[in-house]
């Protein structure tokens, strides 16, 4: 056990320290924030062997660039389709990989992802606040923005030999429309304000970050010059400004706030919708709370059964052979 | 009204208890916030009071809408309205020249003095109704009407941490450097993020908050003594 010294050659905007969040705070104005994207976030960790939830570096569209100064250490990278380079070799996201002392390594948008995952086989030094590391953007609180220019030290860096290579992707996650329960202020718009969110095609803007993701669509019509009193908001919110636009409120989202809203997504799809890109459409889907309850439960079933195969360890090419034919064959129905 | 029940998506449940703010309908919010934190159903992870309205969060894989809708209507049937006797907190203010940039134009739209609206927002006892917008914004209530003034048309930008603002009848001491739209009339070396892991946060919904004055010469001294994360 080392320690491993990367020098951050470069960083975009909004790459960040996240562990598994912070809840309890809401009523003190702290979201919980964490990873964008729960589901590849716990993967990069289960593939290194990590215990759940330990920090990890979350990069955004920008990208992030590293020079291995000290030590050598094995890390996981998931999340989206994005394009890994090292050692002169050009991979993609959800792969394990050993940075040896003098190499460097570039994670950049590829094509597909917001959100990619860095996990390191050891423990990412980084600043708490509240018990957790994880960054709440707006204010830098946690782990914080990782700066080009400065160093991330990993304590008790390890090879893992028997853990390098691909990392099988989820499969179970749906591909259909973004579910959502309605309400709870549905009530509050023009009749077919809600029809309408869930019959037509809404896109991703770029106005999209850690706190929420604004939409392009049809204008959803409030019922008269409504001003609700200001009331809790959750991740997964459809708010709607005065204006009618649609935004959907996310892992930074304020804990309050008086726009109405329309809808709230349930919560594994707030995590698959984060992973899309400005352009992309976006399709509702109405489902009701009895059954948003059951599609969760049913996704944590799949999605604990899925962490704990790819965190048994490699071993040789053949075992793995054999073992992604076994994840592959039977797990995901 | 009969208290309403809102399903938020898997995870949480909207407890509305009046339709219009009130000092009675904030008091029955925080009633029912402490008559379900002195007995937490299993499964239940938070709850955040507001004006109106609680959010009780819980984990689907536990629990569901209709069991915490259960108990909280059972915790609703056992509450009884009392006027809110939150812990009273002090909070020190510099209302002097450097750190007050809008005492004078609020002195000016309300026809008082500036010594006549530093006193009034001394004189003056606030509640904590809710935090929001960011971490430790605390919005507290009680602006005596004659110095309420509305918002600005136009935010500006970078307001240090700690400055003391008003806007109606509201008033927020500030946790971070950020855009606000509100009257800046104070600095404060009181930190509302404590930095104490025991008690992070210096305000409990339905406190009570009066002010203090201080000079510059204190304000200097206390304010290098603290720093805000």
């Amino acid at each position: 056990m080392s320690e491993a010294v990367l020098s951050v050659s470069f960083a975009g905007p909004l790459v960040t320290v996240q562990d598994a969040g912070r809840p309890g705070h809401m009523r003190y104005g702290v979201p919980a924030s964490g990873p964008m994207d729960r589901l590849a976030f716990d993967a990069a960790n289960a593939a290194l062997g990590n215990p759940q939830g330990i920090s990890a570096i979350e990069i955004s569209l920008g990208g992030l660039m590293l020079h291995c100064k000290e030590g050598a250490v094995t890390l996981a990278i998931t999340g989206g389709e994005f394009v890994v380079e090292h050692g002169g070799q050009k991979t993609s996201s959800w792969t394990i990989l050993t940075l040896q002392k003098g190499e460097r390594l570039a994670i950049r948008a590829g094509t597909a992802g917001s959100w990619a995952y860095l996990a390191f086989a050891g423990r990412l030094g980084s600043e708490d606040w509240l018990g957790s590391q994880a960054t709440h953007s707006t204010s830098g609180f946690g782990g914080g923005a990782v700066r080009t220019g400065q160093s991330l030290e990993i304590s008790e860096a390890a090879i893992r030999g028997d853990r390098l290579g691909a990392i099988p992707q989820p499969e179970f996650p749906s591909n259909g429309p973004i579910r959502v329960v309605t309400g709870p202020q549905d009530h509050h718009f023009e009749e077919n304000a809600v029809a309408c969110l869930l019959a037509d095609v809404f896109t991703v803007t770029d106005a999209y970050d850690r706190m929420g993701m604004r939409l392009k669509g049809p204008l959803l019509g409030l019922d008269g010059a409504l001003s609700i009193p200001s009331e809790p908001v959750v991740r997964g919110s459809v708010q709607v400004s005065g204006d009618g636009v649609a935004t959907v409120l996310l892992a930074d989202h304020q804990t309050t706030g008086g726009y109405p809203k329309i809808a709230t997504v349930i919560s594994c799809d707030t995590d698959r919708l984060a992973q899309w890109r400005a352009g992309q459409p976006v399709r509702f889907t109405s489902i009701s709370s009895a059954q948003a309850i059951e599609d969760v439960r049913h996704f944590t079933v799949q999605k604990t059964r899925y962490l704990e195969q790819i965190s048994v360890p490699r071993g040789s090419l053949e075992q793995r052979l054999i073992r992604e034919n076994l994840i592959h064959g039977c797990a995901f129905d | 009204m009969n208290a309403r029940f809102k399903s938020i998506a898997d995870h949480a449940l909207l407890v509305t208890l009046a339709d219009d703010i009130s000092d009675d309908a904030h008091d029955l919010v925080i009633a029912l916030d402490k008559a379900i934190a002195a007995n937490m159903p299993v499964g239940v992870t938070e709850t955040v009071p507001a004006l109106v309205n609680l959010l009780v969060s819980f984990d689907p894989v536990v629990t569901d809408h209709a069991a915490v809708e259960a108990h909280v209507r059972e915790c609703l049937e056992a509450v009884e309205i009392q006027a809110t006797e939150g812990t009273v907190r002090r909070v020190k203010v510099c209302y002097e020249a450097p750190f007050a940039p809008d005492l004078e134009p609020v002195a000016s739209a309300t026809g008082l003095s500036t010594e006549a609206v530093i006193n009034a927002h001394l004189a003056a006892k606030f509640d904590v109704l809710m935090y929001g917008f960011a971490p430790g914004y605390a919005y507290l209530s009680g602006a005596p009407e004659q110095i309420q003034v509305p918002r600005k048309q136009t935010p500006i930008r970078d307001v240090p941490a700690g400055s003391v603002i008003i806007a109606g009848a509201q008033c927020l001491i500030t946790t971070l450097t950020m855009p606000t739209g509100w009257s800046i009339i104070g600095r404060s070396p009181t930190r509302i993020l404590t930095g104490d892991p025991k008690h992070p946060f210096l305000f409990d919904v339905g406190d009570r908050v009066t002010f203090q004055r201080i000079d510059l010469a204190t304000f200097e001294r206390l304010n290098s003594e603290t720093s805000h994360e």
